[in-house]
């Protein structure tokens, strides 16, 4: 049991743009604008210029009731939108066009890794709502005099996911966030490395004391920082014996602090109305069309590579924590004996991955089949597979021209023995205290073996045919 | 009843600033109109479905296909905008 001894209680507010979309959710501008100047990809609608009236793309409320299905919401059969009126420069119309009542799912929940076991955390809501645009401040936000936006980003389909509060740590904030980007990504409906495709706004209370709002999140490492800080932050007031006042904070990722953004707006006044310029939708028979169509979500397909495949249940989550992981694994495992390619993938090659903060793009199926079969063929040693591996990541090339290269073939049998032999003749000492029971001196004597071999013997090998000659 | 305290609220939400004489003039203006609207109160609307819309239309749909007869260049975009600095829009820092 974890016993949460600072009574943390954390939701999340997460906001999912819907990316892979062609257009816009209101208007026909185009999403791909990641890479074009600013205010390229705009029109009307998006600026907010007036005479302009929103139409809504069908396939991002289909995208909705799909990341609603996925979380185990309820889809209504009734939903509409509402305007949130605030005065800010990254809404030019004044307003936002989000929901209120009636949003599209509400109800449902996420199973994480807790603290203490499986957690499941609840899903207040997941509604849909228009991207504001982006802001560019010169300097930090609390010196810089003037604001840059970028309206390229207004009016992008967002899906805001709310939680309820029910993570007791920052880690597991940041596992929630890893499930849920995993789980949307398995739908299709939006690419995680794009800028700005995944926004989180955190609130925190500690000791049921009030909560505060932090907003600027950018990346899940982020939000477990800010929440740390946020803990030691508001623990030291009750310490100091001030009370914690409910209010929104904004994260400042460079310094790793928070910082209060208290303005008179504190108490939200936002003058919800139903959006006169868009008619309600009326859903139902949606939701269970769209379940029919729903990929196999990743609980489901860990559950199904332990049992196809009988991998290690902790394999099979590594590999299914990212979709293009588990489409790379069961391309392999399909030509190849698919305990050893979990390994080979989970424990090597995800490794080498990460510490080169690569993904698994960069590395191509068939030259994992290929470092497999020349593994099963012991035509390379274990290091040798690993030397491949990394220098693939590194200069590229072929795993044939690398063993070439390298010298990577396995020595075997008649060199292994008279270099064993070779090695027992010029190394008498390291002999002599074998044989008196130091077992360490073995050692010395495998790695003459192996320099002899230019490393191209296995050790393991090496050291049985030792011991066989000197017992 | 709107009170002078009100007003500067509903004012700072607008970004409008009030003065002392605005304010003394406006209360007055806006209680009539609120008083109106209460006459909806009187309304007996017991048994009445509550209307979610004006229009009684529903799923009006786009489809996902881009259309760039309504595009904007950079140029365009940034036309009526009296501040602008390297393409972007330029405001005031806001908090």
């Amino acid at each position: 049991m974890y016993d949460n001894p600072d009574g943390v209680m954390i939701g999340l507010e997460v906001h999912v743009q819907l990316n892979k979309l062609k257009t816009k959710v209101f208007c026909g501008c185009a999403t791909d604008y990641h890479n074009d100047p600013p205010n390229s990809h705009v029109c009307p609608v998006c600026l907010g210029l007036p005479g302009s009236l929103p139409v809504i793309n069908k396939k991002a409320v289909e995208a909705a009731i799909k990341i609603g299905l996925a979380l185990n919401c309820k889809v209504e059969e009734h939903t509409q939108f509402y305007r949130k009126n605030y005065y800010y420069p990254d809404l030019p119309k004044g307003f936002q066009i989000t929901q209120y009542d009636f949003p599209i799912s509400s109800g449902g929940y996420v199973m994480i890794e807790g603290e203490d076991g499986e957690l499941r955390v609840g899903i207040t809501r997941a509604h849909m709502e228009e991207d504001p645009g982006r802001l560019v401040h010169e300097g930090t936000i609390d010196k810089s005099k003037y604001t840059l936006i970028d309206y390229n980003r207004s009016g992008m389909a967002l899906i805001e996911i709310v939680s309820d509060p029910d993570m007791r740590s920052p880690k597991e904030a940041r596992r929630y966030l890893d499930k849920l980007r995993n789980i949307i990504e398995y739908l299709d409906v939006f690419d995680g490395n794009l800028e700005g495709a995944m926004r989180v706004d955190a609130n925190i209370s500690i000791m049921g004391g009030q909560r505060a709002e932090i907003k600027n999140i950018s990346s899940h490492k982020g939000a477990e920082r800010a929440l740390l800080y946020e803990i030691v932050r508001q623990k030291n007031v009750l310490r100091r014996g001030g009370v914690v006042v409910q209010e929104t904070r904004h994260f400042d990722e460079a310094r790793e602090i928070t910082l209060s953004m208290r303005t008179k707006e504190e108490a939200h006044d936002y003058r919800y109305f139903p959006e006169p310029d868009l008619v309600p939708l009326k859903i139902s028979g949606w939701a269970p069309a769209i379940k029919e169509t729903l990929p196999e979500l990743p609980d489901a397909r860990r559950m199904r590579f332990v049992e196809q495949y009988g991998i290690m249940d902790d394999h099979a989550k590594a590999l299914t924590s990212e979709l293009k992981l588990a489409i790379f694994y069961e391309d392999v495992a399909k030509k190849a004996e698919p305990k050893i390619a979990a390994v080979w993938i989970c424990d090597v090659l995800k490794g080498e991955l990460n510490y080169r903060d690569l993904n698994i793009d960069s590395f191509k199926k068939e030259h994992m089949l290929s470092v497999l079969e020349l593994l099963a063929g012991k035509k390379i040693t274990e290091d040798g597979a690993v030397e491949i591996i990394r220098t693939l990541l590194d200069k590229g090339g072929s795993p044939e021209e690398i063993i070439r290269e390298k010298g990577l073939v396995i020595v075997e049998g008649d060199i292994v023995e008279t270099s064993a032999l070779e090695a027992i003749r010029e190394n008498q000492q390291a002999v002599a205290d074998y044989r008196a029971g130091k077992e360490k001196a073995l050692n010395s004597l495998v790695g003459a073996v192996m320099k002899k071999t230019k490393g191209g013997a296995d050790a393991r090998t090496v050291r049985e045919v030792l011991v066989g000659k000197l017992g | 009843m709107i009170t002078s305290k009100d007003l500067e609220h509903i004012g700072w939400l607008a970004r409008l600033e009030l003065s002392e004489k605005d304010k003394e003039e406006y209360a007055p203006k806006l209680n009539p109109v609120l008083d109106y609207f209460s006459e909806l109160d009187e309304v007996d609307t017991e048994g009445v479905e509550p209307a979610y819309h004006v229009l009684q239309l529903s799923n009006v749909f786009r489809e996902d296909e881009v259309n760039t007869k309504c595009s904007l260049d950079q140029e365009e975009a940034l036309s009526n905008a009296p501040n602008k600095q390297d393409g972007f829009f330029k405001a005031p820092r806001m908090m």
